[in-house]
């Protein structure tokens, strides 16, 4: 397999960084080879945000993201900006909460509004990362989903992993629900 | 005359490390989270950031101080020490600026520890005199500059290569420099120890050199085996008290290192001195003195240089790239290959002394070189200096100062340029 390039990007504090680094130890656990870079601005909440993970059989060169397969947008501002990188076989995640239009309808776009559903079902939008990310590997086998689990555990506080596995299992609910036809 | 002899906690050859006769051997425990994260999971890949890999490399090449000011984008490596060091031992201090941290190692490294401290760009140009002072004092040292972009506080969390200039001549007085730069996490960990390896041996502030986006990107990593890792530290007096000359000259210039509070007395100046570290103006001392710090390196580069030639055997066309650059390089190099363009790369792990040897020879038969580097020409006036037999527009560079990696495409379509 050639390199799987997966684009995470939004603004600062909606936890993207975090998210790329269990998606990237998840490969590790995986025994692929992975790289996890990321861009930010001084802030560290408001500013747009992005992480990028690389996964591949091989030794990775370059480790910056430039055509994804999959890119996850959750704020307009993102979709917007890396939109037209997508591979034309891509698949576009957006979360429709803060994104409303999308300049190039992707064969493969998958749109809910991840931070509402996570307002709704976990009482805060603080594991938008997380069901995104359930969302996103359910969709795309990237990784296993024990070793997503596994890395999830090794990579939050433990105050935290229960309500984070919730919110694992509730994006792979979701990315169930959204293939089989039946949007939310 | 003592004999160079070094204390290694393990004598097996690492990829790159040569094995050294003399070295004995010793148990080493040390089993860090890095370790523990493998036994939890019975496999040695893990996932690791390039300022923690320089953290844990320090840890494990010995190093019990470290006194610093944190900066982005090496925060990171204060952060996981300050947690770390106290645990075993070791003293972590956070001072009030770079300029008293540079000066804290050197005290440290004079009693006795093995010290470091990093930095980026800002607080690097602070410690330049200080750096001076350890390399004229001959006292080991480590100094970590993970790059960020632009003059003065630039842009903090974006890359840049822009110091490899200051990294060998940003201490005034003519002094010289031993200067690493990784390409990756795994290469931050064994570098770090080299680092440390090498001031300990060639007693001088050694300086490594990361780009911001190694600094903060993590990658799955083969950790080498800690039994099989070479660890150097200085070579103590083995004279009576009233023999010991705390520059001693032997035939390499690498001369034992007493630490205060063992017995031995001895002076330290930053004023040019003679062999017991009395300050002297005599011009046949000061002579000798500079000989000293030059000769330990020149007499020593075929143990200082480290080269990597990736692709070169039939290359018609050469990258010569360090760090993350070389990363993209790489990239660019497989592009080309799958079309046919028999591109190579040569990458310097060990920038300063520059391998003038190595990249004359590797250079002579190529056509044409790409250097590319984040900053606005720095590399390139060494590769000039070593291809002057080249005919113009040969030899043909590539920058980029936005804050932003060069892309391979970016790396490939120069080589289309000046194919």
């Amino acid at each position: 397999m050639k390199n799987y390039e997966i684009r995470l990007s939004g603004s600062g504090g909606q936890g993207l960084i975090l998210a790329s680094i269990i998606l990237a130890r998840a490969a590790v656990i995986d025994k692929r080879h992975v790289t996890q870079t990321q861009s930010y601005g001084p802030e560290s909440r408001g500013g747009s945000s992005r992480a990028d993970v690389i996964i591949s059989d091989r030794e990775i060169y370059y480790p910056e993201a430039m055509n994804f397969n999959c890119l996850l947008a959750l704020t307009q501002e993102a979709c917007d900006k890396y939109l037209f990188d997508l591979r034309e076989d891509g698949i576009l995640i957006v979360d429709t909460t803060y994104v409303k239009n999308i300049a190039l309808a992707a064969d493969n776009t998958y749109e809910l509004p991840f931070t509402d559903i996570a307002i709704e079902r976990l009482g805060s939008a603080i594991s938008t990362n997380i069901l995104a990310l359930g969302f996103l590997v359910r969709l795309t086998k990237v990784v296993k989903e024990e070793s997503l689990a596994t890395s999830l555990k090794l990579s939050v506080k433990p105050a935290f992993v229960d309500l984070n596995l919730k919110a694992l299992e509730i994006g792979y609910d979701l990315a169930d629900q959204y293939m089989s036809g039946s949007k939310k | 005359m003592s004999k160079a002899k070094e204390n290694t906690k393990t004598a097996a050859p690492k990829a790159k490390a040569k094995p050294k006769a003399k070295a004995t051997e010793a148990e080493v425990k040390v089993p860090g989270p890095l370790e523990e994260l493998e036994q939890k999971h019975e496999r040695k890949n893990v996932l690791m950031q390039g300022n923690e890999a320089v953290a844990y490399g320090a840890l494990d090449a010995g190093c019990n101080f470290f006194a610093g000011y944190p900066i982005t984008p090496s925060t990171e490596i204060a952060e996981i020490l300050a947690r770390e060091l106290p645990k075993r031992g070791g003293v972590f201090i956070q001072m009030e600026d770079e300029i008293a941290s540079i000066c804290a190692i050197t005290g440290a490294s004079l009693a006795g520890a093995k010290a470091l401290t990093a930095t980026s760009g800002p607080g690097f140009s602070l410690m330049q005199e200080g750096i001076g002072f350890a390399k004229i004092t001959e006292t080991p040292c480590v100094v970590v500059n993970v790059q960020r972009a632009g003059p003065s506080t630039g842009m903090p969390t974006s890359p840049s290569q822009a110091d490899i200039m200051q990294a060998r001549w940003g201490s005034h007085g003519d002094s010289p420099a031993i200067v690493l730069y990784p390409d990756s996490v795994k290469e931050s960990y064994e570098l770090t120890i080299r680092a440390i390896n090498l001031s300990e041996k060639y007693r001088t502030c050694v300086v490594l050199l990361l780009d911001e986006v190694i600094g903060h990107m993590r990658e799955s990593v083969l950790l080498p085996d800690l039994r099989n890792t070479r660890v150097i530290s200085r070579i103590k007096p083995n004279v009576p008290p009233h023999w010991y000359k705390h520059y001693d000259k032997d035939q390499k210039y690498l001369s034992p290192l007493a630490s205060y509070g063992e017995g031995y007395r001895f002076h330290v100046t930053g004023l040019t001195h003679d062999a017991l570290g009395f300050p002297t103006n005599k011009p046949a001392e000061g002579a000798e003195m500079m000989a000293r710090l030059r000769n330990k390196i020149t007499y020593n580069i075929r143990d200082l240089v480290q080269i990597e030639s990736h692709q070169m055997e039939d290359a018609t066309i050469a990258i010569f790239a360090a760090g993350i650059t070389a990363r993209s390089a790489k990239a660019a190099v497989a592009m080309a290959r799958s079309e046919g363009i028999k591109l190579g790369l040569l990458r310097p792990l060990t920038i300063w002394p520059f391998p003038d040897e190595a990249v004359r020879k590797m250079l002579q038969d190529v056509e044409a070189v790409i250097v590319p580097e984040l900053n606005q020409g720095q590399f390139i006036r060494e590769i000039k200096r070593l291809t002057r037999d080249k005919s113009e527009g040969t030899v043909v560079g590539l920058t980029k100062v936005n804050g932003q990696m060069l892309t391979p495409n970016e790396i490939l379509s120069k080589v289309k340029e000046v194919m």
